[in-house]
């Protein structure tokens, strides 16, 4: 083979392979992204009901219980203008606590309970997921709140932070 | 006052890093001696500076000095003095003065130890140096001044974070950013050779140990990191594909494929564009990283110190930086190009191969890691991308990386004949096929495709650098051979030996722990008796316990395999003194061959029932101890005696080059 066409073969290599790769991720990321919705938007049936998503917002305070025996705990997940029931079988992160914010990835299931498989907590007094702070501050805006809790949690997120702690 | 003396030397490096970048630049294009000359002093005055801000700061926290803000905010009373030093990096400010005290000492290092490069080169080199310090310091005197007074002076400190008083977390941040920083001194040769409009094996050569250096560092960093979130945070896994991993993870595959570029250039002269560029993407991702950690932009589950003014900042510089070195690469690249040529069979092949291969990676990592912000952006909603695509992502693609590195070695430069290389390596082609159909069918131990494939590509792996150090051995004139090059002067390939042996090392620990690794939470209660693994796990309830400045629930695990007692362990549930936050301290019987680990959740119940998760871990310090291998292999390249004595002789041609230039 001459010089020329060995490079040609070597760009067609790496063009082939950059789409292969562009392709495997592009198929593999549909599967694997997880979209956040509000309890809001659960409630108005805007998340996917046969899809894992990510639910978040403020734990209601005195609404953790824990089973007789075993690992399951349910608790509610607000905006303050709407209320989802999240249950959950596991360990629960260390900063997980009522009323503060809260991320659970699962499923909604046919009996509008949200299963988590997994539960982000944040981690102190100071740090709040974006995204629930968002959801915060919209139902905030949106008038459909009174409480002062939800803005004075919003107004936290640019706060200095430290770790939050993931439970599987 | 100290304080103030501190803010005040920070001004100063300020004003030396602005001297420091305008000079010795200038000197080196007009000729003036005198002017470039300055290029090495300054370097050391910026670290002089930088060095007794630093240690103003420690000062405060040492003597706990609560007037200072950033002192309040980190530290306490109570905090034993060795946490006291670690918390000074613990936040935001501290780290941003560690990286910038870290990037002084890699100036004043490359103006120390390079004294046989041509006088042009060195002045712009320490020249770019001094740009990146601008951009540092004054991102940190604008906006993240560490000096801050605070009024009224607070009686007690907030504490570090409890997760952060920890050993492992004491070193891990110094060792990342000397490897992030590091990547800025291949990025200052890069740059000054683009200035020059030279580049060439010289340049390769004077440019690689240090870059090999930073890998180093980053490989350690990244491995204690993972270490750390290992047995600290209690969830028992080694990587999360977290945004703030993740920005450690960009460049060092960045890096990777930088050092075996490097390697292609100073032996070859060819690649040259290609490890310009690589140089200029391993230290902007290097900085990219660090925009995603300190903007807070991305959810991240060790999302410290955050605040989206400094991320605006960061973004500038890092738009800066970026887009500056990419416009002088696309000015001056096309100058520089062309170069060694080679076959489709050689061994630059092989290496091309791995550096695509590893930018390919880099760029997914990328790619996963920006995607939340590129779907918001783009109002298709609020995402994230699970591991799982991480995962997928690198099991596809790193099976090549495995099989180029398997040919790499043994393949001659410019041109090799297929039926030699066939000849030499079908043995271990054919071994590897027998491990990997052995494995995925079951036949000896229960397996499945994926851990025949892992310990397939290892066997590979091994084989083809034992057939590597035989034929060089031959060559050589045997065993005796390997104790001269030991000794004197061909250690770089005994590093890249090792450090491939610790690629298929960490690809056993990967494989096998997450195949027949065990996660179980449950509830026990004292008394109870689970068994894991062939592993008998008795929980004898949880005790009070009090330490230094920690309340804790201790609880007691005895394990028996058989009839045997192996261990007790005592995980603890702590409570910090200084704040509520709970935080969990695994028990671990660390082995060879596998990790019994059990943490404490949260008391269920009456009657001293505990909610536990108890995790068999085989094969897991592998995963450490192939950083640990990487890293050796790391450091017996650099001392390869070719880098201290034959600068000499190839600095005539390139000094007269850069002169003109």
């Amino acid at each position: 083979m001459k010089a020329r066409q060995k490079r040609l073969v070597l760009v067609g290599l790496a063009i082939v392979g950059v789409g292969a790769a562009a392709a495997l991720a592009l198929t593999a990321l549909q599967s694997n992204i997880s979209y956040f919705f509000s309890p809001s938007q659960v409630m108005a049936k805007e998340a996917p009901a046969d899809h894992v998503f990510r639910l978040g917002g403020l734990v209601s305070k005195g609404t953790v219980q824990r089973a007789e025996d075993g690992l399951t705990v349910t608790f509610d997940v607000t905006d303050m203008a709407q209320t989802v029931k999240v249950s959950y079988t596991g360990i629960l992160p260390d900063l997980f606590k009522e009323g503060q914010g809260a991320v659970a990835r699962g499923r909604l299931g046919d009996d509008g309970v949200f299963y988590a498989e997994e539960v982000l907590a944040k981690h102190d007094e100071e740090y709040m997921p974006p995204e629930v702070a968002d959801t915060l501050k919209t139902a905030h805006a949106k008038g459909m709140t009174g409480a002062s809790d939800a803005a004075r949690v919003a107004e936290q997120t640019t706060g200095a932070a430290a770790p939050g702690a993931v439970a599987q | 006052m100290i304080p103030e003396l501190g803010h005040f030397a920070l001004i100063i490096a300020l004003g030396l890093a602005l001297v420091q970048a305008v000079i010795p630049l200038w000197g080196s294009f007009n000729g003036r001696r005198p002017w470039m000359e300055m290029a090495r002093p300054l370097a050391a005055g910026q670290l002089t500076f930088l060095v007794l801000a630093f240690a103003c700061l420690l000062q405060a926290f040492l003597t706990d000095d609560f007037s200072v803000l950033y002192v309040a905010e980190q530290s306490n009373t109570l905090l034993p003095p060795i946490y006291k030093v670690s918390a000074l990096w613990g936040g935001h400010e501290g780290s941003l003065l560690l990286w910038v005290l870290m990037l002084g000492i890699w100036g004043a290092a490359v103006a120390a130890f390079s004294r046989n490069l041509p006088l042009p080169m060195i002045s712009r080199v320490i020249s770019v140096q001094g740009m990146v310090a601008i951009g540092f310091l004054l991102f940190t005197l604008l906006t993240s001044n560490p000096f801050e007074r605070i009024f009224p002076v607070p009686q007690e400190g907030r504490d570090l974070n409890p997760l952060l008083q920890d050993p492992g977390l004491a070193i891990h941040p110094p060792m990342l950013y000397m490897g992030y920083v590091g990547f800025s001194v291949a990025f200052a040769f890069a740059i000054a050779a683009l200035l020059g409009g030279k580049l060439d094996a010289a340049w390769a050569r004077w440019s690689r140990p240090w870059t090999t250096v930073a890998w180093i560092f980053l490989t350690i960093g990244i491995s204690l990191g993972s270490w750390w979130a290992y047995y600290e945070l209690g969830w028992g896994g080694w990587w999360f594909w977290d945004p703030v991993e993740n920005a450690s993870f960009m460049p060092w595959l960045a890096g990777t494929a930088l050092i075996h570029s490097l390697a292609v250039t100073e032996k070859r002269g060819a690649f040259k564009s290609w490890t310009v560029l690589l140089a200029i993407s391993a230290f902007s991702l290097s900085l990219l990283g660090t925009f995603l950690v300190r903007s807070g932009v991305l959810t991240s589950v060790h999302a410290f110190a955050t605040d989206p003014s400094r991320g605006t900042f960061i973004l500038a510089f890092l738009v800066i930086v970026i887009g500056g070195s990419l416009s002088l690469y696309a000015w001056r690249a096309p100058s520089v190009s062309g170069g060694g040529r080679f076959d489709l069979v050689s061994r630059e092949s092989f290496l091309l191969v791995n550096n695509l291969l590893l930018a390919a990676l880099a760029l997914l990592v990328l790619f996963g890691t920006l995607a939340p912000l590129i779907y918001e952006a783009a109002g298709w909603g609020k995402i994230s991308v699970g591991f799982p695509w991480f995962n997928t992502m690198f099991v596809a693609i790193s099976p090549f990386l495995v099989l180029a590195m398997g040919l790499g070695p043994s393949t001659r430069w410019k041109h090799d004949e297929p039926a030699r290389l066939a000849r030499l390596l079908w043995i271990p082609f054919a071994l590897s096929l027998g491990v990997l159909a052995l494995c995925s069918t079951g036949l000896i131990f229960p397996g499945n495709l994926s851990v025949g494939l892992g310990l397939g590509l290892s066997t590979w792996l091994v084989l083809t650098q034992l057939v590597a150090l035989r034929e060089r051995l031959k060559n050589k004139g045997g065993l005796k051979a390997l104790v001269g090059d030991l000794r004197n002067r061909s250690r770089s390939f005994y590093g890249m030996w090792l450090a491939h042996i610790g690629v298929a090392v960490f690809i056993v620990g990967a494989t096998l722990v997450s195949s027949y690794g065990s996660e179980t939470d449950l509830r026990m209660s004292p008394g109870a008796v689970h068994e894991v693994a062939g592993y008998r796990f008795q929980f004898n309830g949880a005790q009070p316990h009090d330490g230094p400045n920690y309340r804790a629930q201790r609880g007691e695990f005895v394990i028996y395999k058989g009839e045997r007692q192996i261990t007790v362990l005592h995980p603890e549930k702590r409570s910090y003194l200084s704040g509520g936050m709970p935080m969990t301290e695994a028990g671990i019987d660390p082995g060879f061959l596998r990790d019994l680990y059990v943490s404490l959740g949260e008391p269920v119940g009456d009657k001293g029932d505990w909610a536990v998760r108890i995790y068999y871990k085989p094969y897991v310090r592998w995963i450490w101890l192939a950083g640990i291998l990487m890293a050796l292999g790391g450091l017996l390249a650099v001392s390869d005696g070719r880098y201290r004595t034959a600068r000499k002789s190839v600095q005539v041609p390139a000094g007269g080059g850069l002169a003109r230039a």
